[in-house]
Parts: C-alpha cells; structure tokens; sequence
C-alpha cells in the first residue's frame, strides 16, 4: 500500500476518517503523504522528467504512425515531411488552447465554453492593428508584434469585461454566458455595417462576412527565425588584413539544406520553423501555468476550484482571483487565437470561429485531463493527431491499398447494395464520409470518457501545491517494516491533520 | 401617496441596483422611440405587424422546444446540449417519413427516405405541403414525436441513466458528447447539404378573406398552441405533473415519499422529447428547408427562453420564447438584420446576471 500513488491516497480520505474541516487546501498537501516513503522534493524534478517524458513518447508514436501512413501513401520524403509539419502544428495549437483553457477548469473551476469568442477578440484585434491601411479592409499598419501584444491584451480586457458580472454564476450559468457570449463577439465581427468604418479619421473595418488580411504570424515569426545570427542566418567573422573571413553556418540554413537536397521543398522548411516556434510557445504557455499553478496565487485558485466559500472562509477575496485568473487565460486564448487561427494572415467570422472550435478543445482537454498541464499537451496531442487528422489519413491508407470501387452517393444505395451481399459498397461509403464518422466518434469517446474517465488521462494525477518537502520520512520509516498498513494511514492521516494548518501559511 | 411611493421606490432602485434602472431605461427609451416611428411614418404599422407576426411564429416554436429542455433541466439537474440535435433529428426523421408517404411509387422509396440526399428527388417533384399531402404532414409530425422519444429514452438508457446523481456539469459535457455524436450521424445519414422539403404554401384565404399568414404558419401556430394546451392538462391534472413538480423540488423527498422517480424521469423525457421532435418538425415545415444544424442552431435561442421564463416552468418557456422570438424579430426596427440574434442572447445574459430566476419566477410550475 505504501507504494500508491496520488489516486489511492485521494481514495483513502473518504468518510472514514471524518475530515470535514478545510478539505479543499490541505487536500493537495496530502497527497505527499499518500505517496508514501518518496520524498517531495526528489519526486519534484523526476515528476517533471517523466512528464517530458511522456510527451516526447507521444509525439514519437505519433510521427512513427503518420510516417508510416506517408509511406503507405507513398508520398515521398516531402510529403512525409510536410505531413508531420501538420500534424505538429495541429497539436502545438491544440495544446496551447488547452493550456490555456486548463487554467480556467482545471485550475479555477470556471466553466468557460466560449474559447472560440476570445480567439477571435486576440485574432480580430491583431489583424485590425496589423492590416495595412490601403487593403480593402484598411487597418493601422503596424507590425505584427504590436497586433500580438495588443490582440492579447485585448483579449484580456474582453475576458475581464464578461468575467466581471459574470462570475458570480453558477458553473452551468457560466457556460451557456460564455457560449452566448462568444457566438455575440462573432456576429460583431460579421456585422456588414463594421465591414470597414473611421474612427477619429482613421479608416478601419473587420471585414464583416468576408473576414479580414493583416499580419501573417507565419511569415513573420518565420522570417525572424531565419535573420537571427548563427540559428537562421551565417555569419561571416572578417579575418583581419586579409579581407577574406570565416563562414560560420547558421543551423537552419544547413538544416535547411540537408532537407532540399532531400527534396523537401522550402515551404514545407519554413512550415516547420513555424512549427518549431509553436512548439517553443506550447512550452512558455506549459512553464507560466507550472508556476502558477505552484504559486500562492495558483493555490488560491485551486481552492477556488474545490470549495469557494472554504477559500472565502480562509479570507482570500475569491472574485478577485477568479476575474484575474479568467483574464490571464482569456490573453493566452486571444494569443492562440492569433498564432492558430491568424497563421495563414487571414480569418473570417463563419468559419475560424465557430462554437465547435471551443468544443474541440475541451475534448482535448478532458481526454488528457483537467488540472494536470502535462495532460493538456498530451490532450492537445492525442486530439489533433488521432482524432482530428487520422481518421482521414486512415481512410486514405486503405484507399490506396484496397480495392473498394467507387463509394454510392447515399447511404440507401449503400445498404441496398449491403443487402444485396456487397460489403464493399457500404466500406466504401463510410470512408467517404470519414468526415461526418470521426466527429461521432468524438462524441462517442467523450460520452465513454465522461462515463468511465471523468478526470481523462492524467487528471487524477494530484500535483504537490506546497513548495516545501511535506513528506516525513522519519516516522514512515520506524512504522513501515513493521507494519505497512498502519505506515499507510498514519501517513495519510499524520499529512492531513499536520501538515494543513501549516501549508495554510500563504 | 401613491405617488411618492413610487417616486421612493424609483430611487430606491437607482440606489440598491444601478444596472437594472439602466436597463429599465433602456427599455422605456426603446418604446417610445417605437411610439415616435410609428407617428412619423418611419415604420409602417404594416411592418411592424410583419415583425410581430414572425416573432411569434418564431417564438411558439422555441417556446415548444424549450418546454422539454426546461423540464429536464429542473428534473434531471442539467442542461442538455443535445437537445437542439433532438429536434433535427425529429426534423429529419418526420420528413423521411412524410416524403415516403407522399412519394410512394412516385420515386424510388431509398431516395425518398433520405429527403432527397444524393440528389435523386427534389421537393418540387412531390410537391408537399399541408394543403395538398395533408395526411403525409400529420403522419409525419407524428412520427417525428416518437422517433424522437425512442431515440430519447435510448440515449438516457446508455448516456445519462449510468451517470445519474453525477454533477450536473459531468452531465452537460456528456450531452456536448450526445450532441456532437447525433449531429454528425445526421449528416452521415442524411449528408450536409440544406435542401429543400416543402412547398411554399398560399396564404391563408377563407370565404373570400385572404389572410397575412400562410398555410403552414397556420399549422405551425395550431399544432403547438394546441400541444401546450395539452401538456397543460397533462401536468396539472394527472398524479405525473405533481411527482415532476416534487422530484424538482426535492429528489430525494421524493423518492422517500413513495414516488418512483425512474419513472418520472422516463416520463420526463417522453414528453421533452416528444415536443422537440415536433417542434423540429413544424420549424422545417414553415422554414421550407432542412439542414441537418437547424436545431443546434436554434439551441442557444431555447436555452435563452427557458432561462428567461425560469427553469423548470413550462409556462415560462413558453413566455420566455415568444419573448425571445419577438426580441429576435422586432429588434430589427433598430439593429442591422444580421445582428438581431445577438439582441436576444444579449437579452438572456443580462436576465442570466440580474434575474437569474427568470422574469416570471416565483411559481415554479412543472
């Protein structure tokens, strides 16, 4: 028993022990203590190892599963290549959105169904400060890190105006004013009278229906990479009096070469330098939300999320935590909304920003589970890799090797055939709507995770909240041998009684 | 006297709950703007009654659905995102049935019961419509009511019945589930192009009296007056409307009281559902064409009418969606066309922030 982990000791606190006081807090302490004779502060770092660890894991079965599907295509090393960039991409974006989604649910508690509306804020904004002023949909010209920054902030601000009143709602009250409010700031931005408009002299304009073209993050951040001494551009260091000097060679210049004498062409290069700056974002959002969520201010959150008025009791003005920690979240919201929705330098309000792209991503979510930042990139990962791009690659891999004749316009035709003894008609009509399939099989794996999994892959995971070692190894040790069973709850009970009040010390 | 009262309480107001005397401004300001166009000529009374008429239209519609969604949001303690996905897939399952009805041995049966997907047979070729395949219409509402029932009561056998006593949020992200999973099967089956179903009707002309509605607003404004009419007598008359009431008070009383709350809570369904399908049905009737996310996005225009009426009273989802239907019709006079939906969802968060209970709370009526 000594050797369980954070779920068992979570297990072992039920009623039995008659700890109704200040469950919330000293919840997350105790679990050092349900994870027996391993100390906190060793466990820390290992934690972290696994964790990068497992996600290295997963995105090498991923690559080694869509390689192996471009080889079946045979689609060639450029095809190959520019396949994994999808996916890469797919799975940054998604992980960052989760991220950033886990620190309203998962971390606060705050029933946010309205991802969708505060990636268009971030994105519109962007794209409104970036857009030159002689486009058909004129902006204000500046640089793309200006609309980064402001379509952040602004994204904050709207986060923090919808959080004001409406976070003294109940958690199913929340959703349906977050869904009404993200589907609002979309009509907004399709408004035709918005289409272009002046303010103080200056023309501007959202586009309406048809969308928008500013700043392409794409290019920019792309182009940024490249220009950087030594990582994208070589650098010559001039040899005195003889006017001649040494090349030294960037890194992604001769990354970049080895691939085109590969026969990857240079988009598809570019495309994973984006790609790579995506990756390094997932990492910033992943390591800004550790520490948070190690913070005090984390843990009052985290408080928040398992009893508000016990974190009120404890005098924290839960409110104002709560209007923070949906504005920081709504800023990286609007932020993925310029890097995922905003990448190709252009969005319009029909199609980037439907209420089924927040969907997408509480999938992500709660497959991987909510609370733990690990789980999120998994999440994000498994979502986009398996659900949202295999199928199809899938259906490709048997279509290309499996003779199945051409696929009946109507599922009546298909069964018809069905009926009739032809297997092949009905394969063939279910691979061609692979599409419409792999969403019911979102659905139904949401149903199964809900029914069966509630706290998704890693959810269950409890995550020490205090950053000094709570375990005690002393007397774990003098009982363990003896008698483990004992061990395992005076651990349990000795964290839960001890160590709460002290932890408690914010 | 009655006066300074009133003067007294109008401050009071002011003082106590700044947000609402703005929003009762808001609304005064609002209808005697309304006041001043109509004088000017601005807006013909004509128009006006157009508004009027399609917002009611709209809104027995939404307030039909909502009924459902409200019970089973006061019963069952969720709210369920799948219910709009009900009411395409009662759309869907009635006209199947309709189109097989009034085109049989006109077109081949497999065409006829996908409503048309693939191309094959299109809605002017069976020319439907109350007046002339009256029977098919009425087979088909009927059918999309108890399609849309089974498929209820088998969703809650697999889906909600395991989880049962869970959080209502497990719930509603387990709906979201339901709702993606029915959609797309929608589309698998029926495939995702809008398509025409129906014709469009005459107006309604009665011994020379030609009317401003057509035949289909008619059945649509007849065949869910008169459901509600007999949902009405079923829950006030019947033992099964005053277990609803009590388990939505208080589950556990309930049962404790002798009261079988699986029972109810199939019952629950078989009316919420059933009125949805319908519902589904009479919004495609009138609309003429099918898509397979008109219920979906119909959705958040039910939850906004039963959260304006106050959960868990169907007479106030009632109310809330003829509300919510005027709102979303008559807002035109102000807001472009394109945004008058905002304006109604606009409507239900500020009921959602002020009046959480909805406007005609106070009584909560199964």
């Amino acid at each position: 028993m000594t050797g369980t982990d954070g779920g068992a000791g979570r297990d072992r606190s039920t009623p039995g022990e008659g700890r109704t006081d200040g469950g919330a807090v000293d919840d997350h302490l105790r679990t050092d203590g349900g994870t027996g004779p391993t100390s906190a502060a060793s466990s820390t770092p290992s934690l972290l190892g696994s964790d990068v660890l497992k996600i290295v894991a997963l995105m090498a079965g991923i690559y080694l599963l869509f390689t192996g599907f471009g080889v079946a295509l045979g689609y060639g090393t450029n095809g190959i290549v520019n396949t994994l960039q999808r996916v890469t991409f797919l799975a940054a974006v998604y992980a960052m959105a989760v991220l950033a989604l886990n620190l309203h649910w998962g971390y606060t508690g705050l029933f946010n169904i309205g991802v969708a509306g505060f990636m268009a804020v971030g994105a519109y904004a962007m794209m409104m400060l970036t857009a030159p002023p002689s486009a058909p949909v004129p902006g204000l010209g500046l640089p793309f890190w200006v609309g980064a920054i402001g379509g952040t902030l602004a994204a904050a601000i709207v986060g923090g105006i919808a959080a004001l009143p409406a976070l003294r709602l109940r958690a199913d009250y929340l959703a349906i004013v977050t869904i009404a409010f993200a589907e609002i700031i979309r009509f907004v931005f399709r408004l035709s009278a918005l289409q272009t408009f002046t303010v103080f002299g200056v023309r501007m304009g959202t586009g309406g229906a048809r969308g928008i073209s500013g700043a392409d993050p794409d290019t920019v951040l792309t182009d940024l990479l490249f220009s950087i001494p030594i990582v994208g551009s070589e650098v010559v260091i001039p040899i005195p009096g003889t006017g001649t000097g040494i090349l030294i060679p960037s890194v992604l210049g001769s990354i970049s070469t080895t691939l085109q004498g590969m026969g990857v062409v240079p988009n598809v290069v570019r495309g994973w330098v984006y790609a790579l700056v995506l990756i390094a974002v997932v990492a910033g959002f992943y390591w800004l939300l550790t520490r948070i969520g190690n913070s005090p201010f984390g843990r009052v959150l985290k408080a928040i999320r398992e009893d508000e008025d016990v974190a009120r009791a404890l005098g924290k003005d839960t409110a104002r935590f709560k209007i923070k920690a949906f504005m920081l979240g709504c800023g990286l919201m609007g932020l993925v909304g310029i890097l995922w929705q905003g990448s190709r330098g252009f969005i319009n309000p029909t199609e980037n920003f439907l209420p089924q792209v927040t969907f997408f991503v509480w999938i992500a979510m709660i497959i991987g589970g909510s609370g733990s930042n690990t789980g999120s990139v998994l999440g994000g990962a498994l979502f986009a890799a398996l659900l949202f791009e295999g199928p199809r690659f899938a259906v490709n891999v048997v279509d290309a090797n499996v003779e199945l004749g051409s696929a009946p316009s109507t599922i009546s035709a298909a069964v018809a055939d069905l009926l009739g003894g032809d297997v092949t008609s009905m394969a063939a009509y279910v691979m061609g709507n692979i599409d419409a399939l792999r969403f019911v099989l979102v659905g139904v794996i949401l149903i199964y995770l809900m029914q069966n999994r509630p706290d998704g892959l890693l959810g269950h995971r409890k995550e020490t909240a205090a950053s000094i070692d709570l375990s005690r190894p002393a007397r774990t040790r003098s009982r363990g041998p003896t008698d483990p069973e004992v061990a395992a709850d005076g651990a349990g009970t000795g964290a839960g009684s001890d160590a709460g009040p002290g932890g408690d010390g914010q | 006297m009655g006066a300074t009262e009133s003067i007294a309480r109008g401050r009071r107001l002011l003082i106590e709950r700044p947000t609402a005397a703005l929003v009762a401004l808001v609304g005064v300001v609002l209808l005697v703007d309304l006041v001043r166009r109509l004088a000017t000529g601005d807006l013909t009374t004509e128009t006006l009654g157009i508004f009027v008429w399609r917002g009611i239209v709209n809104g027995l519609v939404v307030g039909l659905a909502g009924i459902g969604l409200s019970m089973t949001y006061s019963i069952l303690n969720f709210a369920n995102f799948a219910h709009g996905d009900y009411i395409s897939t009662g759309a869907f399952a009635g006209w199947a049935s309709t189109w097989v009805v009034a085109g049989l041995g006109r077109a081949d049966v497999g065409a006829l019961i996908l409503v048309g997907a693939g191309g094959n047979v299109f809605s002017s070729d069976l020319g439907t419509s109350i007046t002339n395949t009256p029977l098919a219409i009425v087979l088909g509402m009927l059918v999309a009511g108890a399609f849309t029932v089974a498929l209820a009561l088998a969703i809650d056998r697999v889906v909600y019945r395991p989880m049962r006593g869970e959080e209502g949020i497990s719930l509603l992200i387990a709906s979201i589930g339901v709702a993606f999973a029915l959609r797309y099967l929608l589309v698998f089956v029926f495939g995702s192009a809008p398509r025409s179903v129906a014709d469009t009707p005459s107006d309604v002309a009665v011994a020379g009296v030609t009317f401003w509605f057509d035949w289909h607003q008619l059945t649509l404004v007849v065949g869910s007056v008169a459901l509600m009419v007999g949902v009405h007598l079923l829950l006030q008359g019947t033992k099964l409307g005053k277990s609803m009431r009590a388990m939505a008070d208080n589950e556990d009383l309930a049962r404790i009281t002798g009261i079988p709350t699986e029972r109810v809570i199939q019952w629950t369904w078989i009316i919420g559902a059933g009125l949805a399908g319908v519902a589904g049905y009479l919004l495609i009737l009138e609309a003429g064409t099918i898509a397979f996310n008109r219920g979906w996005i119909l959705l958040l225009l039910i939850f906004a009418a039963v959260i304006l009426g106050g959960i868990g009273s169907i007479y106030g989802a009632i109310a809330g969606g003829l509300v919510i239907g005027l709102t979303d019709t008559v807002s035109q006079i102000w807001l472009p066309s394109d945004f008058t939906r905002a304006a109604a969802f606009l409507l239900m968060i500020l009921i959602l922030l002020y009046r959480p209970e909805g406007i005609f709370a106070g009584r909560s009526t199964a």
